[in-house]
């Protein structure tokens, strides 16, 4: 028992985790109808301006944190402006291609920031555990959830009830419609990528605190959102948000009973099972998980 | 109010859409704007609100001016908090908010505080479906909220797309009220439409546009006098009289105002 616990846990850290990764990419999806393959390399450069200020200057880890989501926020504000709001009206395929160029030319500079060695972030955890009842939980994951429960609130909250949320979604309905009504689009799509920027600051923030740490390879870690977001269907955010509990949980999972019980599945198997129940999922619900199908009336 | 001079729009650099446009909307007044299919009275309100651009289109010539100011080249979403507003052709309603979020979506720009009581008491059927999503309303009650959305930005200037678009005679008819009752609270309402007779009953100046050029500019009384105007828009035979369509021969007159 208490190793599925312990299992379930560290599975929801990494998971919203995942979900906070698979919200950029559905923000800005949803904004623009373009899929960011630039999130990895936003995430690894907002990260690592944590691990400048908190590691190099000094700081409080958390005024850290909140200054690296600000400059991804920036970051991200400025790859619209200045790349794809040329690219509004034509094929969001041409967009796509932008967003891979960014993200090797974003990754090239922030390897070189970086450096080759593995760069803790600074956080004051370290590798404390709380125990419950015989359960080890790693302080960094109490963080990581509550930190990520607090954004993703903050997030439903401002596309719920803010103008600029409503903005947002009617932008993402129906383009010219919302500009008839007075909306700027273009100043809704540069928001929507300032939001995907700070989120993937704060996730590539996250996964490098307590026994981890940021190096060259962390990138890695946001293409694991994709499975995440076609699981959950690519417009929604709930999707985002359920879908990557479950696949956090799952790869967890994995990892600590197949082991055990399947070893002949080899090592390494719970990184190709988000993979496994993104297919399983498509077959039966080809829109994901909570994708919207068109509203039409009957 | 607003002014429209010598407008001319061009979409692709090549296909030359209105040639040389005049048109006036003086303040207080519902105006109509009628015309056959592909005549160009959608791009005149492209023209007016700054969508052009997004249909790949350009004004090349003539100016349109709102109070004496020159809005040709400014962005929609400016034209919108100037006090112009629309309900485009289609009703275009974001269907998968609700009505009510529909609603905000159109105080966008701040000219009000947000409050829907105007729009509600206009449109009492919408404020018993504020929850509803905008997608499963029937289509009179779609074109509701898009006018209650257009005069959520509190507009001067009301336009119009072809309201009576897919609607059964008897909502037509509580459409063409309704616009009447908001142009009595002082809004003035540029009427695009290509039902002539609903139009002029409520209008007080009317233009004819074929094939881009304005071809009658006339009261709406003189309009609906008119022996063209009536053969050709409202269905009614020279002579007097409805005709059947069994009759309807278009070359055997040409319309005069080609000549």
């Amino acid at each position: 028992m208490t190793f599925f616990l312990q299992a379930l846990s560290s599975g929801l850290a990494l998971g919203t985790v995942y979900a906070l990764l698979a919200l950029g990419f559905v923000i800005i999806y949803r904004a623009t109808d373009v899929l960011s393959f630039s999130q990895p390399a936003l995430m690894v450069f907002g990260a690592y301006w944590t691990v400048y200020f908190a590691t190099v200057i000094g700081w409080n880890f958390w005024v850290a944190l909140v200054l690296a989501a600000v400059i991804g926020a920036a970051v991200g504000w400025l790859v619209e402006r200045v790349l794809l709001r040329p690219l509004v009206g034509r094929p969001p395929f041409s967009a796509v291609m932008v967003t891979i160029g960014l993200d090797i030319v974003l990754r090239v500079i922030t390897d070189d920031l970086l450096g080759i060695s593995q760069r803790t972030v600074g956080d004051p955890f370290g590798l404390q555990v709380v125990n419950w009842g015989g359960v080890t939980i790693p302080r960094s994951n109490i963080a990581t959830v509550l930190g990520a429960i607090l954004v993703i609130s903050l997030l439903l909250v401002f596309y719920r009830t803010t103008k600029f949320g409503l903005a947002m979604r009617a932008a993402a309905f129906d383009q010219e419609a919302a500009m008839a009504q007075g909306i700027p689009v273009g100043r809704m799509y540069g928001l929507a990528w300032a939001l995907a920027g700070s989120m993937a600051a704060i996730a590539g923030t996250f996964i490098s605190m307590g026994n981890s740490s940021l190096s060259r390879s962390t990138w890695v870690f946001a293409l694991r959102a994709l499975p995440v977001i076609v699981l959950g269907g690519l417009d929604s955010i709930r999707g985002a948000i359920v879908g990557g509990l479950l696949i956090g949980v799952i790869e967890r999972m994995v990892g600590a009973y197949q082991p055990g019980t399947a070893p002949w599945l080899g090592a390494g198997f719970e990184q190709v099972v988000p993979y496994i129940v993104m297919v399983i999922v498509l077959l039966v619900k080809p829109y994901g998980l909570f994708g919207t199908r068109e509203v039409t009336r009957v | 109010m607003l002014d429209v001079r010598n407008l001319e729009v061009v979409y692709e650099d090549v296909i030359l859409v209105l040639k040389g446009l005049s048109l006036q909307v003086p303040d207080g007044d519902i105006v109509a704007l009628l015309g056959p299919n592909g005549a160009g009275k959608t791009t005149v309100l492209r023209a007016l609100t700054g969508l052009l651009d997004v249909h790949h289109g350009e004004i090349t010539r003539g100016e349109v001016t709102f109070d004496g100011e020159r809005i040709s080249d400014r962005e929609a979403h400016h034209i919108v908090a100037g006090g112009i507003a629309q309900v485009m052709e289609g009703r275009r309603v974001f269907a998968e908010l609700t009505v009510e979020e529909n609603l905000r979506a159109g105080a966008y720009t701040g000219r009000t505080d947000g409050s829907t009581d105007r729009v509600f008491d206009l449109f009492p059927v919408l404020a018993d479906r504020r929850k509803s999503t905008a997608g499963y309303l029937s289509g009179g009650e779609q074109q509701m909220l898009a006018i209650g959305r257009a005069l959520m930005a509190d507009p001067r200037l009301l336009l119009l797309d072809e309201p009576s678009l897919g609607l059964a005679p008897q909502l037509v008819e509580q459409i063409r009220d309704l616009i009447v009752e908001i142009n009595a609270q002082g809004t003035a309402v540029l009427l695009v439409e290509q039902n002539a007779a609903m139009a002029l009953s409520i209008a007080s100046h009317g233009y004819v546009l074929e094939t881009g050029k304005i071809v009658l500019d006339k009261s709406a009384e003189e309009l609906l006098a008119d022996e063209d105007m009536q053969e050709f828009y409202l269905g009614v035979q020279a002579g007097g009289g409805r005709r059947s369509f069994r009759d309807v021969k278009h070359y055997r007159r040409r319309k005069r105002w080609l000549s």
